[in-house]
């Protein structure tokens, strides 16, 4: 009954959910934006159809052997196990955008939950979320994904992804409290409150539309960095133990000496990606950044 | 006089509490950080020595007896026979006294010492490349920031690309265009192999050779985060109503730089600050990739060879390292930062 109710009630949440949409179409006519997007675009359909488009569905098989250079089977060559570079840099760049993911939705949902709830309650519970949260910048993520990971015998894609994750949450939940606490004291959620809202929906539909645009943009950030970090803990020697990343190829490039001796197509490739990645990823989330902070923006 | 004595007496009583509760703070963090560096290694399953008894005997070489030997002496060492609280003291009480245990993998070495030899290799790469890319990187920001037009066109996409760039990729650029293929400079190591360290000139020369390429792997992408921060905050400074209001007055443009450059410098001193407290987890694949002969290439090293001590006594220092860094910024903060000043003398 109750929840009819709410469905009826006109929710201005609803409407900025819209119209943040609204923005985020706009700002499809910045070229920066067209560009970090198109490149995306690319990235993901390389990763995600291009094993089914190309027809090469195990990145283990062995085409030749140690680094045999690019020809017409092995178009990117043969790194130092005799995998074919090519298809190892379709499930690799794959694996590496999944870890991404998997470690900025952890990390941007502890974030949004213990920065709200800080935000929100205010008091006793604020102190301890935001003491727990500085206590985690403070500690750098590298130290606890090391000690992390040598801790799991294991690791798989999810199991990366959450432990990248969990060590990334508190830069998230420190910019959601403070936004959080400058719109819990606005007019239109006041009038909520005083109306019955519960305070989960009253989160949901009034704090979080207000600040989507930070959340996006967090979120894409932590995304980066998840890709990022999952390749320098791959070069540690730290990575997935199954399957392929692009960490992992740069990890046995820099292992079998490709670059000493010249085997350019088995580290070429995974740092371009890594780059590619990186880098659409930063025009992304600058070109959100100036649409919703005019003061960014330069004539 | 009375007055003034009394309020001064608060002002000092107020920022005593301020220092205090970053001390607390800090302890804090250092005893969480300890006790994670103690856990997490022991959650391996089985313990590090079976892992390493393991490797050494499917090595081949060592005889069952010594390996019985070599087991009992490292269950001792470590004492993973007793109890887990009393194992956090007997940690605790050993790291008071600066000692880290004895690595696995090159035992009798002891940790500590292990470290001190590769630490200097790290400082000597990263504290000039931090320093020159911190200060290089402010001076193209606000120039860019102020002076708009081409120069801003042309430095800003450059800076976006060398700082989204990961720090390893450019790194593994350099060495394959610059040592490979056109082979101007060595291709890894700290130095020649043909030079043994001291302190002559042929050594120093091949060190410097062999110095340059990840030093300036490191200063570009330092460059490129810093000239966009202070790029950032510059323009955001530009806007500020000081400045308005300084133009409308008159003031030159050089002293009006100067106003921002001091103003949009303070977060930059703290990012200063905290490069050089993560001095020595900032460069690690750099070091890899070069096969540079610092804290980054032992950790890899340590890793291949589930040398445990030796990891975790580089994730400690590495936790001290910016542990420090961050104490010693949130009080110096309290010194320059006049907002929180104003609060800790109680004007707000």
């Amino acid at each position: 009954m109750t929840a009819d109710l709410n469905l009826q009630k006109p929710s201005a949440g609803a409407r900025v959910w819209a119209t943040s949409l609204w923005h985020s179409l706009q700002s499809v006519f910045s070229p920066r934006f067209m560009f970090g997007f198109v490149l995306m675009l690319l990235l993901l359909a390389f990763g995600f159809l291009g094993p089914v488009i190309f027809n090469r569905d195990d990145p283990m098989e062995f085409v030749g052997l140690l680094y045999d250079p690019p020809s017409e089977e092995a178009w990117l060559g043969t790194d130092n196990f005799g995998h074919d570079v090519f298809t190892q840099l379709m499930y690799g760049t794959r694996t590496s955008i999944v870890i991404g993911l998997i470690a900025g939705s952890v990390a941007t949902v502890i974030g949004i939950l213990i920065g709200t709830v800080a935000g929100f309650q205010g008091g006793m519970v604020e102190e301890i979320l935001m003491a727990l949260t500085n206590i985690v910048i403070t500690i750098p993520s590298i130290v606890i994904l090391i000690l992390l990971s040598i801790a799991f015998k294991t690791r798989s894609i999810v199991g990366m992804g959450v432990i990248i994750g969990v060590t990334a949450w508190p830069w998230t939940a420190r910019a959601v409290r403070a936004q959080t606490s400058s719109l819990r004291t606005r007019e239109h959620v006041d009038v909520a409150r005083l109306s019955g809202t519960r305070t989960l929906s009253l989160i949901i539909w009034e704090i979080i539309p207000y600040m989507l645009s930070y959340i996006v943009m967090a979120f894409v950030l932590q995304l980066n960095s998840g890709i990022l970090q999952e390749a320098a803990l791959s070069m540690l020697g730290l990575g997935i133990d199954r399957g392929v990343s692009l960490g992992i190829m740069l990890q046995w490039a820099l292992l079998w000496e490709s670059v000493r001796t010249g085997a350019w197509w088995a580290f070429i490739p995974p740092t371009l990606f890594l780059t590619l990645i990186a880098f659409s990823l930063l025009l992304l989330q600058s070109s959100i950044d100036e649409i919703f902070n005019p003061r960014l923006r330069r004539s | 006089m009375q007055g003034l004595l009394t309020v001064y007496g608060e002002n000092m009583s107020k920022f005593q509490q301020y220092i205090l509760n970053k001390v607390f703070w800090f302890l804090f963090a250092f005893l969480i950080a300890l006790i994670a560096n103690f856990i997490l290694p022991r959650l391996i399953p089985g313990n590090p020595v079976d892992a390493i008894i393991g490797q050494m005997s499917s090595g081949g070489g060592v005889s069952g007896e010594a390996l019985e030997k070599v087991y009992a002496a490292y269950i001792a060492e470590f004492g993973l026979d007793k109890p887990l609280g009393e194992q956090f003291l007997t940690y605790i009480g050993r790291i008071a006294q600066g000692d880290l245990g004895v690595s696995f993998a090159r035992s009798p070495a002891r940790v500590q010492e292990l470290i001190a030899e590769a630490l200097p290799w790290t400082i000597a790469l990263q504290l000039p490349a931090i320093l020159i890319g911190w200060t290089l990187g402010n001076l193209l920001g606000v120039l860019a920031a102020y002076k708009k037009g081409w120069l801003d066109r042309a430095l800003f996409p450059t800076f976006m690309f060398t700082s989204s760039m990961p720090y390893y990729c450019l790194s593994i650029l350099l060495l394959y265009f610059l040592a490979v293929y056109l082979r101007i400079f060595p291709a890894g190591g700290g130095y020649s192999y043909a030079v043994s360290p001291g302190f002559n000139w042929t050594f120093i020369t091949s060190a410097l050779e062999h110095y340059f390429l990840p030093f300036v792997s490191l200063v570009i992408i330092f460059v490129g985060g810093q000239a966009l921060g202070m790029r950032a905050m510059s323009i955001y400074e530009l806007d500020a109503d000081y400045v308005r209001f300084s133009r409308s007055l008159g003031v030159g443009d050089n002293r009006i730089i100067f106003y921002i450059f001091r103003n949009a410098m303070l977060p930059q001193v703290t990012g200063l600050a905290l490069a050089i407290g993560s001095l020595v987890s900032g460069a690690l694949i750099t070091e890899i990739v070069f096969g540079y002969p610092g804290v980054g290439t032992l950790l890899f090293r340590s890793i291949r060879q589930s040398d445990y001590p030796v990891i975790q006594g580089i994730t400690l220092f590495i936790m001290i390292a910016v542990l420090l860094a961050n104490f010693f910024v949130d009080i110096a903060y309290g010194y320059i930062d006049p907002r929180i000043r104003a609060r800790t003398a109680g004007e707000r």
